[in-house]
């Protein structure tokens, strides 16, 4: 695991920074309970692309960012996204070579595992339930997927990130 | 260890890995949990959250940028005339708000000198700065802005934040450079109000909604109708006393409840404010241009006589001169509590 062998540490970096600017950019108030969960999509990408870099470590740091952006409990998206990089390693190979729908459908399952341990955490501290709604943004996710999906492969191979 | 092959290093990766990648996800999980009690139980995380919002602050800086970009330019390009009316406006405003003050000052002079004669003591001043909202999302499900003001202007965690119109909300972290506040509307807030009309005291709590705060506690009896002005009661020692809040819209009395139903709307603009000010409560204002009315020496001798021989009728002015159904009401035990964020004990 020398430096030499990796190479475009900076690109996975830069995704994640641009993930964190989405999650908090400012949106109309119909669309604030609309917006994917992009670290999550953004981590779930590189977990599967590139296992041995970006993992449950990672996973949890970018979370912690998500709780301090967005005012949560510190910890609740650390430990929600650490689980889900847990399992999309878990599962990497098998999922890597799914068609692009039905990998669709397995990031909607992580996605909205994602939210269930967030909103398992909230409810525990005392938060409110939440309506129906509240799970769009993992349905939405599942449907930029294959953008998203094609993008971050771009600057995979354009970054030559490995 | 080390890689002999040539080509297919990915192999050699998979089983090299360091600890299993189920044990860190047990180490990590572990800190989560740890962080989450000693940040919502104890509260013993101020210091940290503080520090790690430095490494966001970029972040919110960054989509913040544009915005500030955007109001500087059609600030710097916009018309001549567009100014010029403006300025004659403002300064129209601003010669009406003088005449009121003038008036104010008087009646501030004679609010003290009154609450002297009855012994009690009344800041009417306090120190405000403007702080400004930084164009951020949080959470939709949780009312929370960020303003670009933080410790190092003195921002302290439970500090009282407000706008032109009314109260807004509560500093729930300080961060260096920026805070976080939670708006009155957020399900986990609660403010000790009182009416403004007969000082009817209770407390107003969040629902979730940005135009509407509920009171739980008032009596079926208690005199409180639509239209009523819900002031800070400044119970609780986070919010300082008189400052509007909201007004009542609704109130519902249905016999088979102890309580009615009483729905008021915040007067603050809470979705619609760019500029907020911030309280110092306690300390003397910075703002106000008339001077602080010393004590007046001709009611001196009066004052004193008269806290040597307590009036029966009159109340001490910190509790409101409110008869009956105030008592009755759980408020002022309730009200005794500050109205922290962590209100999750009594709901649920």
């Amino acid at each position: 695991m020398t430096l030499a062998r990796h190479h475009g540490g900076g690109a996975i970096v830069f995704t994640f920074i641009v993930a964190l600017l989405l999650t908090i950019m400012p949106l109309p108030e119909w669309a604030r309970y609309l917006r994917p969960d992009w670290v999550g999509l953004v981590l779930i990408y590189w977990c599967m692309a590139l296992p041995e870099r970006v993992g449950v470590g990672s996973g949890w740091f970018a979370g912690l960012l998500v709780d301090l952006l967005t005012g949560a409990v510190l910890g609740q998206h650390a430990l929600a996204l650490a689980v889900v990089a847990f399992l999309t390693i878990k599962f990497h190979q098998r999922v890597r070579l799914f068609p692009l729908l039905q990998q669709a459908f397995t990031v909607l399952v992580l996605l909205a595992l994602h939210q269930l341990i967030a909103l398992w955490i909230s409810r525990f501290i005392g938060r409110p339930g939440v309506p129906l709604q509240f799970w769009l943004p993992s349905l939405i996710g599942m449907l930029i997927w294959a953008p998203v999906y094609s993008m971050l492969r771009g600057i995979r191979h354009g970054f030559r990130v490995n | 260890m080390t890689c002999h092959c040539q080509t297919g290093c990915t192999i050699k990766l998979i089983f090299t890995q360091g600890p299993s990648i189920a044990t860190r996800l047990i180490l990590f999980a572990a800190l989560s949990v740890v962080l989450m009690v000693m940040d919502h139980k104890y509260k013993s995380l101020e210091s940290m959250r503080a520090g790690l919002s430095v490494v966001v602050y970029p972040i919110q800086f960054t989509m913040d940028a544009p915005g500030t970009l955007t109001d500087w330019f059609s600030e710097s390009l916009s018309s001549r005339r567009r100014l010029q009316e403006d300025n004659e406006s403002l300064r129209t405003q601003q010669m009406m708000q003088q005449v009121q003050l003038q008036k104010l000052a008087s009646l501030e002079a004679e609010n003290i000198r009154l609450r002297e004669l009855l012994d009690s003591s009344f800041k009417v001043g306090e120190k405000v700065l403007i702080a400004e909202l930084l164009s951020v999302n949080l959470d939709p499900y949780q009312h929370q802005i960020v303003i670009n003001k933080g410790e190092i202007h003195d921002v302290y965690a439970g500090q009282p934040l407000l706008d032109a119109k009314g109260i807004m909300g509560q500093i729930v972290h300080a961060g260096p450079y920026t805070s976080t506040a939670m708006l009155i509307t957020d399900t986990s807030h609660a403010i000790p109000v009182q009416v403004n009309r007969n000082g009817l005291r209770t407390i107003a709590i969040g629902t979730g909604t940005i135009n509407r705060l509920e009171l739980p506690y008032i009596p079926n009896n208690a005199d409180i109708q639509p239209g009523d002005l819900l002031i800070t009661s400044g119970l609780g020692g986070h919010f300082p006393p008189g400052y509007p809040v909201a007004e009542v819209t609704a109130v519902q009395h249905d016999p088979g409840h102890t309580f009615s139903q009483v729905a008021a709307t915040p007067l603050a603009e809470l979705n619609r404010s760019r500029e907020v000010l911030l309280v110092w409560p306690g300390k003397t204002t910075v703002l106000d241009t008339t001077d602080k009315p010393p004590v007046p020496p001709a009611g001196d001798a009066d004052a004193t006589a008269t806290a040597d021989t307590p009036p029966d009728g009159t109340p001490p002015a910190g509790v409101a001169p409110d008869a009956a159904p105030a008592a009755e009401t759980p408020a002022p035990a309730a009200a005794a509590t500050p109205a922290a964020p962590s209100r999750a004990e009594d709901t649920e």
